[in-house]
């Protein structure tokens, strides 16, 4: 069950196991620990062996591909055809999409079938998965843990083995921050690298879609799939196709480590600063140098996010109408009250708070005073890094502040949930790529994650940085008992 | 600054969501906490810092003003709460 992906493919390329027999043990997890972990909203034991079966008859006709037959589950933020495609909301409970995101056609087209869509915070807005309307995920190595969010249905699953790989989404952290909390690999590209179409938009100028596994060589070779120009994308960049596991095997002599200032002060618990510091350690011994940087406006990054993402938030979430798709209101007296009480019903708090912020901050009067000013403070950050960059060649610190917080403990304050990004919301507000990967537990014994960030486009190189760690260290291979 | 149960609801007006008294009384709490975390934003001198719109600089790509997608009239009114006769229907706006 802790296979890699290229030992799965290896083994369906040697004929050891056919993708119905692996997608099979894969849904029989599923069943078997999903009703306790609520990691999926949406699971398909037909549709997905029908997939298996087409993946096995393109391998019999001389057709495969190196990924041909592995499954994979998508966070249901990714437009399925003719999957429920909810984005966990009440919203679009019903909602079975008539078409594909570029990222699930890019899966298709590698012939790796779907184990099923994951749960997540509603609309991407959250940091425990605890605003789905299907209810909150929990984290298989602490049950009365949060798996974090928003994208904690992909983390959850993948860290219970109930699928090799998942695909998640980014906009303050939602990759990054549920991989550190359930020990998994999480990687968020450079903005523009993954296509977004298809994708249920939250924040347009920073979601980004990308790979969560237990390693680094897994993420690569998904980066291999998911990654490339889409047109059908606005923001989609024009670049030549890369290998993203071709630097894999690099050796660490001569890296130079980034330590931002800003990431080791008072706000790290001291066991997640142990760890950060061990595998700091660890790294020296592999070659690398540290040297000290600084991010000084990096305790800004909250503030300017909690205006940019509600702002186009509240822009890209007036699709939701009650009258193309979704859910509508069932009693209303004219085309006001219908719109009023369908969004009323069909949003939850959470949501509904960020869309009256975004709706505030860009109104008459307030637009200079935060929309203008977020956007410059937001210049100021991504400038840090410029800086930082000419130093170092990638950046290292927690992901997180904690190790997984409790179910509930954090639900009443909002602010409090929103700190719990403090270290992954500027690498969005740049655009730069970062991951996660799991360095050790806590006090409490629950994963820490490693942060890594890198200049725009080092995604090989950031995957080569992790990589060499996992030869090096156990912790993406261990296991939450019980499963 | 500081958010009134008013603004609550004029704000909840504009975004086209509905709330009743105590939700705006609940709303305004929460939305005064966020603000107080967003205003200190308000401490930076920005003067002469260009506002960053996008994530990168990105140059809008232009495409051949040409049909692309097929029509699939069908299959997204299936989806729809209410339609008929390839319209979408809501209640009636114009008397």
């Amino acid at each position: 069950m802790n296979a890699s992906l290229e030992q799965l493919a290896d083994l369906l390329a040697q004929g050891k196991a056919s993708s119905v027999e692996l997608c099979q043990d894969y849904l029989d997890r599923i069943e078997r620990h999903n009703p306790r972990l609520n990691a999926f909203i949406t699971v398909d034991r037909e549709r997905t062996l029908a997939e298996a079966a087409d993946a096995d008859a393109r391998r019999a006709a001389g057709q495969a591909g190196r990924l041909t037959g592995v499954p994979i589950a998508h966070k249901d933020i990714f437009c399925a055809e003719g999957w429920p495609t909810t984005c966990g909301s009440r919203m679009l409970a019903n909602f079975v999409s008539p078409y594909d995101a570029h990222v699930i056609s890019q899966f298709k087209a590698a012939g790796m079938p779907c184990l099923g869509k994951t749960n997540m915070d509603e609309f991407a807005m959250g940091s425990s998965n605890e605003t789905s309307w299907f209810g909150p995920v929990k984290n298989p190595w602490d049950a009365r843990a949060v798996p974090g969010g928003s994208s904690g249905g992909a983390a959850a699953a993948v860290a219970a083995r109930l699928c090799p790989a998942a695909t998640g989404t980014d906009t303050g952290g939602s990759i990054r921050q549920p991989a550190a909390l359930t020990g998994i690999t999480g990687l968020k590209p450079t903005y523009g690298v993954v296509s977004r179409y298809g994708m249920i938009a939250f924040a347009s100028s920073l979601d980004q879609g990308g790979p969560m596994a237990p390693s680094a060589a897994d993420c690569a070779l998904l980066m291999n799939v998911m990654a490339g120009f889409d047109a059908r994308d606005s923001t989609s960049l024009e670049r030549a196709p890369e290998d993203y596991a071709r630097d894999l095997a690099q050796p660490l002599k001569g890296l130079r480590i980034g330590l931002p200032r800003e990431f080791f002060g008072e706000g790290m618990a001291p066991d997640v600063a142990q760890a950060i510091q061990a595998a700091l350690a660890e790294y020296r011994r592999l070659g690398a140098e540290t040297v000290e940087v600084s991010l000084p406006n990096m305790d800004l990054s909250v503030p300017v996010y909690y205006v940019l993402a509600p702002a186009e938030a509240s822009s890209n979430l007036s699709r939701y109408d009650g009258v193309r798709y979704g859910y509508r209101a069932a009693e209303y007296r004219d085309l006001l009250d219908m719109y009023e009480k369908t969004r009323a019903d069909g949003f939850g708090a959470e949501v509904k708070r960020r869309i009256m912020i975004g709706t505030y901050v860009l109104s008459h009067g307030y637009y200079d005073a935060y929309y203008i000013q977020a956007q410059k403070i937001r210049r100021l950050i991504a400038q840090d890094f410029v800086e930082a960059f000419k130093a170092c060649d990638v950046i290292m610190g927690p992901t997180a502040p904690t190790t997984a917080f409790d179910l509930g403990a954090k639900v009443a304050d909002p602010v409090q949930m929103y700190l719990s990004d403090i270290y992954t919301i500027a690498v969005n507000l740049a655009g730069l790529p970062g991951m996660s990967i799991p360095c050790g537990f806590g006090a409490d014994s629950r994963p820490i994650g490693l942060q890594i960030i890198g200049d725009y486009f080092a995604e090989a190189r950031m995957l080569n940085v992790a990589h060499q760690y996992q030869l090096a260290t156990g912790w993406h291979t261990m296991l939450p008992e019980g499963l | 600054m500081s958010l009134s149960t008013d603004d609550v609801k004029r704000i909840a007006h504009l975004a086209r969501i509905r709330v009743d008294e105590a939700e705006a009384a609940h709303y305004q709490t929460q939305l005064n906490g966020i603000f107080r975390l967003i205003e200190e934003m308000q401490a930076v001198d920005t003067a002469g810092i260009e506002p960053m719109a996008h994530a990168r600089d990105l140059q809008q790509r232009l495409r051949e003003d040409a049909v692309s997608e097929a029509d699939r009239r069908e299959a997204f009114q299936a989806i729809a709460p209410q339609v008929e006769a390839g319209l979408y229907l809501v209640p009636k706006v114009i008397e």
